[in-house]
């Protein structure tokens, strides 16, 4: 029965073979014959008129084949960048949704817009020729604050979009609300700003277009997290290419986070430009290309209130946020802040009547966009934020006033105000393990230390909870899903017996083609070895909606699950021939078809090499062939969740916050690959940890530059941040995917920044700090200091 | 990237005379920041002349009363110098904090002190220590060479071939690491002599500086505390997104005091 390595066991990962010894395949190591070179010319204004664009210089320099602009894309009477979700107001109204042109037309509306693709024979003569392009901008004054953008008088960045507002939306019952803030022994009041940040991911975005005459067949490389989708939407609904006439293929991708999760207006373009110059083009972003036109993601501004009895019971919750946009919608953009956020803001706690408003904003800023966590770190923010002012403020200790609000385990299926449904978990039993393993106990010791050398060590808890498993369609479409969210799933069985799979997702460092291998191992009773997982290409993978909001597993493994069940029904009927009993007799285990009751058995190998040479087969009944696909519509959304645990030292000399400690303990469900699990959460941890106290995408009021655009001015954080993390599981099991599993993608950069941020006012508590804004960097603690109540204590 | 022509000169003069007659030529010494801006097609000269082959600018010599750095040194091996280490145990200190360990194999004081970033370290440790800057034409006292932002007293086609050091009694070097780029937020160097105590600032304002009220107040008591409560004034100190100016005027004191206790450890 060979090698099974299954569910649970944590082999090394198949990818880093190739990845670790230098043999991966990104879109930048592909070269196609006779290939051009292209170069974006983009805005260096925040917001312009375009009163015109002279070609002819660049046209002249050496080796330019082609230079296109706006007027070009508008001749050729091609699309729109398509949203992927409207949204409406209370009152039923649809978000405002201007046009997003892939090359601007008319205006510019960020720094970093597309107005020109240069292609030539070289990237040296590309970037030449698209320096010498000749562009006349009419300045306008730009504004990138969504408070500022909202403003009388603000600059508007549409005709049609009055004060800047795409869509003023809510959710949740506002007169029980009020009613409940009424009644309320005491209302702790909170205002925020969740930092606008940039994903940086590893490999900067790159495509290849290349358009075959022979077949008119376009095929599109790009670093994309789901190939298909970018298939529909850049073929049906902007540059107007059959499916059947479009290939997309993602390769080998470095690291994604959500930035590679839109449709982006250079891949149309390239696409479109292929077919224009008859021979293939590449573009491979610059790190500085990427800051100024990779999707950003969070940026708001919040007013929190959380209305309590006199026992600490939270009666009810009221969020307004200003959400920034961008200066056009991106793929995602308008589901990010308001279905992603405000069904969160239930937490794992009880609160009966929840309300928020979200004004969703358009400014002179990079569209903004779903990045790792997108929209829940953002809530879980708010509420673990809010829930440790109140207890501050009603002098009730952190850990006691979550005990009296958490959702009990037996409590479990739970119905939120807010939409969402939980159907499982414990988040009792996460923080009770998390105090166990933070050594919570001894923080008064460890504690007393930092004072001795003047250090101030603070501790924060951040339990949470997050939807994922993107998406029920059913539920989505309600909410403006202009798509849906399954996944799918094709199991080859090849004559041999060794396994290919064709999923839908894609993986860019998630470990799938270890993960799903072990499900089919486990499932097939196949050789680890012997499964190879095959994504990222619309031409060999039937269908699927990509990788995102920690979907894979539990969307694709499931359609995977159920593809290999199919395969094991099949296997039966044609074991039942070969062994002359009845199907219904017929138990598979092991790897094995057999004769319940009997040592009458066929292997795996035999049952496949039966299907593909049919001489005893039951021809009449049933097709030769292995090879079964499956389709996976969740039916609620997996909510992982759990408890992390931070431990902080403030230098009050310098405001420099250490991260010393930190701990999680979360609930995923079934882990699959403890390993992956493990390095999914740390990888989660460190980018919320990044969140809480070093990036900050930061742009000039008025001029609209981006003054935080390269590496070294936007803080990454680094391995020598970082503590060694205390990292474990405490799973119930979801009580409707296939495995029970959850999802662990996005955990840890959901429930880190809140327990950061927790611990660092927990630190400067004692000199009446109640809150700290991200980044919690060493200038602005040492401003707060500075502001301090009372004075800070002698060294 | 700009195309460029690319000369490797094994004598001094002749790469002075490369630079001399051409024009809008430049020197590339571990090209740690030339290069990126090369890449970034924010300098674009026509040929580039490679100090890499010329022989006597790498290594640190050892003259008595000061130590002698080559241009061409790189900062990693500055940073483990035992000679370094013993003489002048800040300046090796400084250099091992400069970047990560790829650039401190490739970058070189030379490029440093030439390329005289308002952040860099080795601008602090060179007027610090009140250096020498020697020339392919002459010797240039620190005090007379930075000249502010990326301003030096360089002329066009003068080359630096070495640094000298007198050495203290005691030095030592504070870095505030900027979070992103990991240049100095704010670094202080101090050294003490029979003379007097100098104290050399960098990453807070346009060029390093020096601090005389702190060198006074050193001079009479070489202790932190001698200094604590010296605060300088935010006048021409750099605010940005990292840091604003009253914040970098605190940590000059801050690190000071950090620096002296280097110092005296
Ligand atoms: C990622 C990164 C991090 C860094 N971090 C730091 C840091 O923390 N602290 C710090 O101080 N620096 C830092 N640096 C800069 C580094 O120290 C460089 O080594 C230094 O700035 C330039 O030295 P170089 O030898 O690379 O010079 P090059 O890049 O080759 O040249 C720099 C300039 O100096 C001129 N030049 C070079 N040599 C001479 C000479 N002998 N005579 C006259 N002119 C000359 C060149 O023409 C050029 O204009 C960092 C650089 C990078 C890339």
């Amino acid at each position: 029965m060979g090698n099974v390595i299954g569910i649970g066991a944590s082999p090394k990962r198949k990818e880093d073979q190739r990845f670790l010894t230098g043999r991966g395949n990104y879109v930048s190591d592909i070269k196609r014959p006779g290939m051009t070179a292209g170069a974006f010319v983009r805005s260096p204004h925040g917001h312009a008129i375009l009163r015109g664009i002279d070609k002819a210089a660049a046209l002249a320099a050496p080796g330019v084949i082609a230079v296109l602009t706006g007027d070009d894309v508008k001749a050729d009477g091609l699309g729109s960048l398509p949203c992927g979700w409207g949204i409406s107001d209370a009152k039923g109204v649809p978000m405002k949704e201007p046009p997003f042109p892939m090359l601007a037309q008319g205006k510019v509306r960020f720094v970093g817009d597309m107005v020109a693709f240069v292609i030539a024979e070289t990237p040296e003569q590309a970037n030449a020729a698209a320096e010498l392009l000749t562009v006349e901008y009419e300045v306008l004054p730009s504004v990138v604050g969504v408070l500022e953008a909202v403003r009388p008088g603000a600059p508007q960045l549409f005709d049609d979009v009055p004060n800047n507002i795409c869509c003023d939306w809510e959710l949740g019952d506002k007169a029980a609300v009020e009613a409940a803030f009424r009644k309320a022994a005491h209302v702790a009041k909170l205002s925020l700003v969740n930092n606008r940040l940039i994903g940086n991911p590893m490999e900067p975005r790159a495509a290849i277009a290349e358009y075959e005459p022979g077949t008119d067949r376009f095929t599109l490389w790009t670093t994309s997290q789901f190939p298909h989708v970018v298939r529909f939407l850049m073929g049906a609904l902007v540059l107007n290419i059959p499916q059947h006439k479009l290939r997309v293929v993602a390769p080998d991708v470095g690291g994604g986070f959500g930035v590679k999760q839109f449709h982006y207006g250079e891949e149309a373009v390239i696409t479109w430009a292929a077919k224009r110059v008859m021979r293939p083009i590449k573009w491979v972003a610059s790190r500085s290309e990427g800051y100024v036109s990779d999707r950003h993601g969070r940026d708001h501004v919040t007013e929190a209130e959380l209305a309590l009895d006199e026992t600490g019971k939270f009666l009810a919750f009221r969020v307004n946020t200003l959400a920034n946009m961008g200066g056009y919608l991106s793929t995602f953009g308008p589901n990010i802040p308001t279905n992603l956020y405000g069904p969160l803001l239930g937490g794992v706690y009880t609160t009966p009547a929840i309300y928020c408003n979200v004004k969703v904003v358009f400014t002179n800023t990079v569209p903004v966009d779903a990045y790792r966590g997108a929209g829940r770190p953002e809530a879980t923010f708010v509420l673990e934020r809010i829930v440790d002012v109140a207890a501050s403020e009603m002098g009730i200790d952190r850990v006691e006033i979550r005990r009296r609000n958490m959702i009990p385990k037996e409590a479990y299926p739970y119905q939120t105000p807010v939409l969402v449904q939980y159907d499982s978990g414990d988040p009792m039993g996460c923080l009770d393990g998390a105090l166990v393993a933070a050594d919570v106990k001894n923080f008064g010791i460890r504690k007393s230390e930092s004072a001795r050398i003047g250090k101030f060590r603070g501790l924060g808890y951040s339990t949470y909870v997050e939807a994922c498993g993107l998406a029920p369609s059913r539920f989505a479409g309600r909410l403006g899903a202009r798509g849906g969210l399954y996944e799918s799933a094709t199991v080859r069985v090849h004559p041999t017996g060794q396994v290919t799979v064709m999923i839908g997702t894609h993986n860019h460092g998630q470990g799938h083609e270890t993960t799903f291998a072990q499900i089919v191992s486990e499932k097939l009773g196949v050789s680890f070895e012997n499964v190879d997982i095959v994504y990222g290409d619309t031409d060999r993978v039937q269908f699927g909606m990509g990788t995102y909001g920690s979907r894979s597993l539990v969307v694709g493994g499931a359609a995977l699950s159920k593809a290999t069940d199919k395969v094991v029904a099949k296997g039966k009927k044609i074991a039942a021939h070969l062994l002359e009993a009845a199907e219904m007799d017929i138990q598979f285990e092991a790897g094995k078809f057999s004769v319940a009751g009997t040592d009458r058995m066929k292997t795996f190998e035999e049952i496949a090499g039966a299907a593909y040479v049919p001489h005893d087969y039951p021809l009449e009944v049933l097709e030769p062939g292995l090879e079964e696909q499956a389709y996976y519509d969740p039916v609620n959304f997996t909510y992982p969740g759990g408890c992390h645990i931070a431990e902080v030292e403030v230098d009050p000399e310098t405001g420099t916050v250490t991260l010393v400690n930190y701990t999680a303990v979360d609930d995923v469900g079934t882990v699959i690959n403890p390993m992956i699990v493990e390095g999914q959460l740390h990888g989660g941890i460190v980018q919320g940890v990044g969140q809480a106290l070093f990036e900050n995408a930061v742009y000039d009021e008025g001029s609209g530059q981006l003054l935080s655009g390269s590496l070294m001015d936007y803080c990454m954080p680094r391995a020598d941040h970082m503590p060694m993390m205390t990292v474990a599981t405490h799973s119930t099991l979801c009580t409707h995917t296939p495995m029970g599993v959850k999802g662990c993608g996005e955990v840890g950069t959901i429930g880190s920044p809140a327990a950061v941020i927790n611990a660092v006012v927990d630190a400067l508590s004692h000199l009446g700090v109640t809150h700290v804004d991200m980044p919690a960097t060493p200038n602005r603690i040492w401003r707060l200091l500075q502001n301090a109540s009372l004075p800070v204590a002698a060294e | 990237m700009k195309p460029f022509a690319y000369h490797q000169p094994d004598q001094i003069p002749d790469a002075a005379k490369l630079l001399a007659s051409i024009e809008d030529s430049k020197l590339v010494a571990g090209g740690m920041t030339l290069i990126p801006t090369l890449k970034q097609r924010l300098a674009s000269p026509v040929a580039l002349v490679d100090l890499s082959k010329l022989g006597n600018l790498k290594g640190i010599t050892d003259d008595g009363a000061t130590i002698t750095i080559g241009a061409m040194t790189p900062h990693a091996v500055v940073a483990a110098s035992k000679l370094v280490q013993a003489k002048i145990p800040g300046l090796a200190a400084l250099a091992s904090m400069i970047g990560d360990p790829a650039v401190r194999s490739r970058g070189t004081i030379g490029g440093s002190v030439a390329n005289n970033d308002p952040a860099a370290d080795y601008p602090a440790g060179v007027l610090g220590l009140g250096a020498t800057i020697v020339t392919s034409t002459r010797e240039i006292a620190a005090d007379k060479f930075f000249r502010g932002l990326f301003e030096t007293s360089l002329e066009t086609s003068e080359i630096i071939t070495a640094i000298r050091f007198p050495v203290p009694l005691k030095a030592g070097y504070a870095k505030f690491k900027a979070p992103a780029s990991r240049y100095a937020l704010v670094g202080v160097f101090v050294a003490k002599f029979a003379d007097g105590v100098r104290v050399a600032v960098t990453g807070a304002g346009s060029g390093v500086f020096r601090v005389p009220p702190m060198e006074a107040a050193l001079s009479q008591n070489f202790h932190p505390s001698a200094i604590a409560a010296i605060k300088i004034d935010t006048d021409g100190l750099t605010s940005d997104i990292h840091a604003e100016a009253d914040y970098r005027a605190h940590l000059v004191t801050v690190m000071a005091k950090r620096a002296v206790d280097a110092a005296l450890s």
